[in-house]
């Protein structure tokens, strides 16, 4: 249960600036402000798009920062995230359109450029739903109280006697009706209400939250047409390379730029010399690491001419870390006292002595890439001090903040576009390649497009950092668990952990086993390392999950009732304290026993007889405020383990809002975290080995199960669905082949074809 | 340098471009045909696959000067035929993409595979995709999206 992961801290930054109270009223309250501050001002009419005004027939009208009504009706809505993939660019417009009281098909959605107008705009810790479900719907509601009012003065008659439906204002008594469109104009001229004053839809009214409506870009995606970052094109653009040290960081001591320079169709080549405070090893602060920029106009001839590029890399001091390193330190520090406690409660070698029984074992897993299919690309203009910038980012404006510092100019006169991301994960949090492309700009005086190659993006990521668990535990004569220890070997120095590399407090079974302790030891590391989807979690998931369900199997019980024991009756446990602004919800143990209940009976888990050689196993995660259980069923044969299928039941509150795009999250994620089991990043001479997809392998069709997704409805409010369902799938299928096999996976990666029977 | 003619969606385009430059960049960097996306530049993922005479090829692998007279089918001109507008079609229908970028490669191949095979079963899906990566894992709707296409049944998992 990380739930303070090292991603959510990243996010912090974002959202503290922009929500300096706390809880979802202070967010509504303060996205409100700076919408009647906007509404019907000159600040809008940049929105207001010529050939918009004119396909429609009539200028629109804004009605505040988020929406503006044409006459004929047509409602444009700004969706102010960055779209990576995970929907928002639907859902976060149909939390303001269902309020707003508009049919769907007279909506039409606009990308936001990164503004301070909308409050915070990232892409990171499944946040959207949990910050946006009260304010936004707000957002609609405050428009539909403008067009209201507007409607009620013209007819003269009180507002309480107007209702809305569709686009619609109509007064009960006369019958009388105006469009929205006919009296946005005036109603863009009022008085923005209070939005905590507003009362907001019965759920049971919805006509928009709660239908499967599909990705808003979906059209351009099937007919190709450009949408991302790679397909960005400004007049006059250049293309570029840059070729960085394999061993990260490294200085230059020279380079063959004038060879590079004479090739065929190549413009310029040059030095780009790497930042003092380059912010390694924490991957989100990266700025500029040192290299050599080839620019062409074409990317192939740049791309090509790097293969002639001879560079001399300086020393390196990281050059000594390597994976093979990692593990023996991790081995050595495994024997001693952890440094540094993280819990402790009760006294577990008491309770350990006393036991029944006593299971001990180490779990051992490696760094991870993003690997997002579109390589990390950025393209700038920068032009006498001003840089305007055209990027596929999850995190835009500590991008903007890195490209103004090291650029030496103000935040203001960085201009930040909002392109469609192919794919995220968390590796977008970071804008290491939105500074090299503003600094390349710079010193070429041109726009500059840069794209990565995939060997590029596969040894410059910033990784999830690998992890080494001690466990050891014990049960007593009834098989209830007892003791419960885990030294954790991660990465760090001193008292700061590495990016990602953290574990909570909370994480379970921590709060439901009396002796607990949880302790941290740290390596060294020159790497960079950064979230990936479900930060902490995808790491801990496995360990702890698999953990588990050995102690389930030597206390001889039923894995999901082993879990169900542990956490005892239903119960809401103390709130963690407030995490950057937000008030954190407390874990609600009803919650939890619930979605185990719904997989155990959607799977049909302990209800079928399984041939010989199928097993399922099952684990459960809390993370980003969501409760997944998920069973996920092999089979072993001579060839090895065969996926049959995964099955997910997770808790995201009162209301999928979604539920197309929901489903389709689960449906990845789970899947996403079965491909985390055969991935390995390896660090060799301070260095990254795998160099593409060839020796990192991405799940692929043939090796995807069917996923079947369940959600159960709770009283919570709705949170987030881009990373829960992930972690808990890693757990799963490792259960699931110990249940087949008989053999227990305490390390990853693994290789389905090494467990065969016959 | 040299001058290549090449049909692409049935229009003659003419580059000057150096001989091994891939089909793919030339596609997306001289005719400015973005919809072929670049993944790996190493016939590892499929984001790049177009049609040359109805066949599904790597274009990141292909190299300008092998292209010759053949018929080049990109994503852009792939609703031209009544097999790839269908698929399209079931693609919408069934809400498939979530980043959508790999989605391009994925439509190329499985109108090749449906052109083929007008009615594949689960095993032909695996064999005719599985050179498709999908990193955010739409797999379950890609092959939903496949039989819808075909006209078989079909699990639809929008609704909860
Ligand atoms: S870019 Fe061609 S297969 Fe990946
Ligand atoms: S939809 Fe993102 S890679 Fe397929």
């Amino acid at each position: 249960m990380a739930r303070t992961s090292t991603l959510e801290q990243a996010t912090a930054t974002t959202a503290v600036q922009a929500m300096p109270e706390s809880g979802p009223a202070a967010i509504s309250r303060r996205t409100f402000l700076t919408v009647s501050a906007a509404a019907g001002g000159g600040l809008l009419l940049g929105f207001t798009l010529p050939q918009l005004a004119k396909a429609n027939g009539a200028a629109a009208a804004p009605l505040n920062a988020f929406v503006r009504i044409a006459r004929d009706g047509i409602v444009t809505i700004i969706a102010k995230s960055p779209e990576v993939g995970q929907g928002v660019k639907n859902m976060l417009p149909m939390l303001i359109a269902e309020e707003l009281d508009v049919a769907w098909k007279n909506v039409r959605i606009e990308q936001a450029k990164l503004d301070p107008v909308y409050g915070p705009q990232f892409a990171g810790g499944s946040f959207s739903t949990p910050m946006h479900w009260d304010s936004l719907r707000r957002v609609g509601a405050a428009g539909r109280h403008m067009l209201v009012t507007a409607a009620a003065q013209t007819w003269g008659v009180p507002a309480e006697e107007c209702e809305t439906s569709e686009g619609v204002v109509r007064h009960k008594g006369s019958g009388k009706t105006l469009t929205y469109g006919e009296l946005a104009a005036k109603a863009a001229r009022l008085k923005a209400p209070d939005p905590n004053s507003l009362k907001l839809k019965d759920p049971k009214d919805y006509k928009i939250i709660g239908q499967p409506l599909p990705g808003v870009d979906n059209p351009l995606i099937v007919e190709g047409k450009p949408l991302f970052g790679i397909d960005v094109k400004v007049p006059g653009m250049r293309h570029a390379v840059f070729q960085k040290s394999p061993v990260v960081g490294s200085r230059i001591v020279s380079a063959n730029i004038d060879e590079i320079k004479a090739l065929p169709g190549v413009r310029n080549a040059f030095i780009v010399r790497g930042a003092d405070d380059n912010g390694l090893p924490d991957g989100m602060s990266v700025t500029v690491l040192e290299g050599v920029a080839i620019v062409a106009d074409s990317w192939w001839v740049a791309e090509r001419a790097r293969q002639k590029l001879k560079i001399e890399w300086a020393e390196n001091p990281i050059a000594t870390q390597s994976s093979k390193s990692f593990a023996e330190q991790a081995e050595r520090l495994s024997k001693e006292a952890p440094t540094k406690v993280v819990r402790k409660d009760g006294d577990v070698d008491a309770a350990l002595g006393r036991a029944a029984k006593t299971v001990e074992a180490a779990y051992a897993y490696p760094f991870l890439s993003h690997a997002t299919l579109e390589p990390q690309n950025c393209t700038a203009h920068y032009k006498n001090g001003k840089v305007e910038i055209w990027a596929p980012t999850q995190m835009p404006d500590r991008g903007r903040a890195l490209v103004a510092s090291t650029l030496g100019i103000k935040p203001e006169d960085v201009t930040i576009h909002l392109i469609r991301c192919g794919g995220g994960f968390g590796r977008r949090l970071a804008n290491d390649y939105m500074v090299e492309a503003a600094v390349i700009s710079k010193m070429q005086g041109e726009p500059v497009k840069l794209v990565w190659n995939r060997t590029d993006d596969m040894r410059h990521d910033m990784y999830r950092p690998a992890g080494f668990h001690y466990f050891k535990a014990g049960l007593d004569a009834d098989g209830k668990l007892i003791a419960f220890r885990d030294h954790f070997v991660t990465f760090g120095e001193g008292d700061k952990v590495a990016s990602s590399a953290e574990i909570t407090e909370n994480e379970f079974p921590a709060r439901f086993v009396d002796n607990l302790e949880i302790g941290m030891s740290l390596i060294p590391l020159g790497i960079p390392t950064g979230p990936l989807r479900a930060p902490g979690s995808n790491g801990l998931a496995f360990a702890f999950g698999s953990f588990m369900d050995e102690l389930a199997h030597a206390a001889g019980k039923d894995p999901l009732e082993f879990l169900l024991e542990v956490f005892g009756e239903p119960r809401v446990l103390e709130a963690p304290p407030p995490a950057f602004g937000m008030r954190m919800p407390p874990f609600d143990v009803g919650r939890a026993r619930g979605v185990l209940e719904l997989v155990r009976e959607k799977s049909g888990w302990g209800q079928r007889q399984l041939p010989k050689g199928t097993g399922m196993g099952v684990a459960f995660y809390y993370s980003h405020m969501g409760y997944f259980a998920e069973v996920v069923q092999v089979t072993a044969g001579p060839q090895g383990i065969k996926l049959d299928k995964i099955w997910v039941a997770g808790d995201v509150g009162s209301q999928i809002i979604n539920p197309s795009m929901a489903k389709n999250q689960c449906e990845g994620a789970a899947l996403d975290g079965i491909g985390e089991c055969f991935q390995e990043i390896t660090i060799e001479g301070g260095s990254v080995v795998q160099s593409n997809l060839h020796e990192y392998p991405l799940l692929r069709m043939n090796q995807a199960p069917p996923v079947e997704v369940h959600f159960r409805l709770s009283d919570a409010p709705p949170t987030g669905l881009g990373e829960p369902a992930l972690p808990p799938a890693i757990p799963a299928l490792c259960n699931a082949i110990f249940a087949a096999t008989g053999q227990r996976v305490r390390k990853l990666p693994i290789k389905l074809t090494d467990f065969r029977i016959t | 340098m040299a001058a290549f003619t090449i049909t692409v969606n049935g229009e003659k385009r003419t580059v000057d471009v150096d001989g091994e430059m891939p089909l793919l960049w030339v596609l997306r960097d001289e005719l400015d045909l973005k919809g072929t996306k670049f993944g790996c530049g190493i016939a590892q993922c499929g984001a790049c696959t177009v049609h040359i005479n109805g066949t599904p090829v790597r274009s990141c692998v292909t190299p300008i000067a092998a292209v010759g007279e053949a018929e080049v089918t990109t994503i852009e001109g792939i609703g031209a035929d009544p097999v790839g507008k269908k698929v399209q079609e079931a693609w919408l229908e069934l809400d498939v993409p979530q980043c959508g970028y790999c989605q391009a490669g994925q439509i190329m191949s499985a109108t090749a595979l449906l052109s083929k095979n007008a009615q594949p079963n689960d095993k032909d899906i695996d064999n005719a995709m599985s050179g498709n990566i999908c990193r955010c894992a739409t797999y379950t709707r890609i092959r939903a999206a496949i039989k819808q296409a075909a006209g078989l049944p079909t699990a639809d998992s929008r609704e909860v």
